[in-house]
């Protein structure tokens, strides 16, 4: 039922735009994983990470296509 | 479009860039090009007989490439349009043996001695060779695209090797579109496409049962038909031509909604 689900459409552009962007830069998703795991590593000797909620990702900005890392700091 | 040499590419397969170049290019010379039609898919030709010309290839690419014949004895004229020629691929070589800087001389002699005002190339699927030479000759590129999240993708990456070879007067075909499919939301709609893209669309083709009609007899729905996708291949044509041809809206002109919002004196 239309209400029930997202329109399969809007997936469609969200995955589209996800592996165009790793396309683009040339990169697989599974590099960028084995960075995060790497980054998790460095950031654990100078703080405590809740490796969950620390997020990696490719984003394209109009031209470029951008690294993005979102490292939530706990106090 | 500004380009003689236009290549008709996609990277995936079956995404009907042998349908559109057949019937692009027989629009072109229905309204009054001098067009030749070129099959680059060597050991795969197919061009021939959606054209429904088959029966009448004599010599191929191959044999003009390594010297065997004259061009001009390859060429098939399409007797049904003035104008319209094809030069078929050859179905029994295999894909290597088209050299990139050979080809380009059979399309820069065709232009120059030939006196074509078109040439319409018919690339293979891939990113390999068969299009690198079908490029090769290019100054401009119809994009065929589905509204389809690989299609896209491939065509994204034909795009960049496109521009890195320096063809760039690109536009897209959107192909096979389902405007049903578009308005309940389970089908990108042009916009999506183009916007993902970022190139700007000159044809677009909704699905349409008459194009495996067509392609069963032989015949290009431009030369036969006034189907949906006829009107829609014929816009195209007249756009590459140079005429300022507006994209009629995509909901079935006969349905029950469009039929209120056209009686309630509402817009596309």
């Amino acid at each position: 039922m239309w209400w029930r689900r997202k329109r399969s459409k809007e997936k469609a552009r969200e995955r589209l735009k996800l592996v165009l962007a790793y396309d683009r830069a040339r990169l697989s998703p599974g590099k960028i994983e084995n960075l995060k795991a790497d980054l998790l590593e460095v950031l654990r000797r100078y703080f405590p990470t809740d490796d969950g909620a620390v997020e990696v990702r490719v984003e394209e900005r109009g031209e470029n296509t951008v690294l993005v890392a979102e490292i939530p700091v706990h106090p | 479009m500004e380009a003689r040499a236009i290549v008709v590419t996609s990277g995936k397969g079956g995404v009907g860039k042998t349908t559109t170049t057949a019937n692009v290019g027989a629009a072109l010379a229905k309204l009054g090009e001098k067009v030749a039609v070129v099959d680059v898919d060597v050991g795969l030709r197919n061009l021939d007989v959606v054209m429904g010309l088959e029966s009448r290839v004599v010599f191929d690419l191959v044999d003009v490439l390594e010297g065997r014949v004259e061009l001009r004895k390859a060429l098939v004229r399409d007797k049904r349009v003035d104008g319209l020629y094809l030069l078929p691929a050859s179905q029994t070589k295999d894909k290597e043996s088209l050299d990139p800087e050979v080809f380009r001389d059979i399309i820069s002699q065709l232009l120059e001695e030939g006196g074509f005002d078109r040439i319409l190339i018919d690339s293979p699927a891939g990113i390999e060779r068969g299009f690198r030479t079908a490029s090769a000759p290019a100054e401009g590129a119809l994009v065929v695209v589905n509204p389809e999240v690989s299609s896209v993708r491939d065509a994204d990456r034909i795009i960049g090797m496109l521009e890195a070879g320096d063809v760039n007067e690109n536009f897209l075909v959107i192909n096979r579109l389902r405007p049903d499919m578009v308005r309940r939301g389970d089908m990108l709609a042009v916009d999506d496409v183009v916007e993902i893209l970022g190139l700007k669309p000159i044809g677009i083709i909704p699905e349409d049962e008459q194009i495996l009609v067509s392609t069963n007899m032989g015949e290009p729905v431009v030369l036969k038909q006034d189907s949906l996708s006829a009107r829609a291949l014929m816009d195209t044509a007249r756009r590459i031509h140079g005429e300022d041809i507006p994209f009629p809206p995509l909901e079935d002109r006969r349905g029950f909604f469009s039929a209120l919002r056209r009686l309630l004196g509402g817009g596309s």
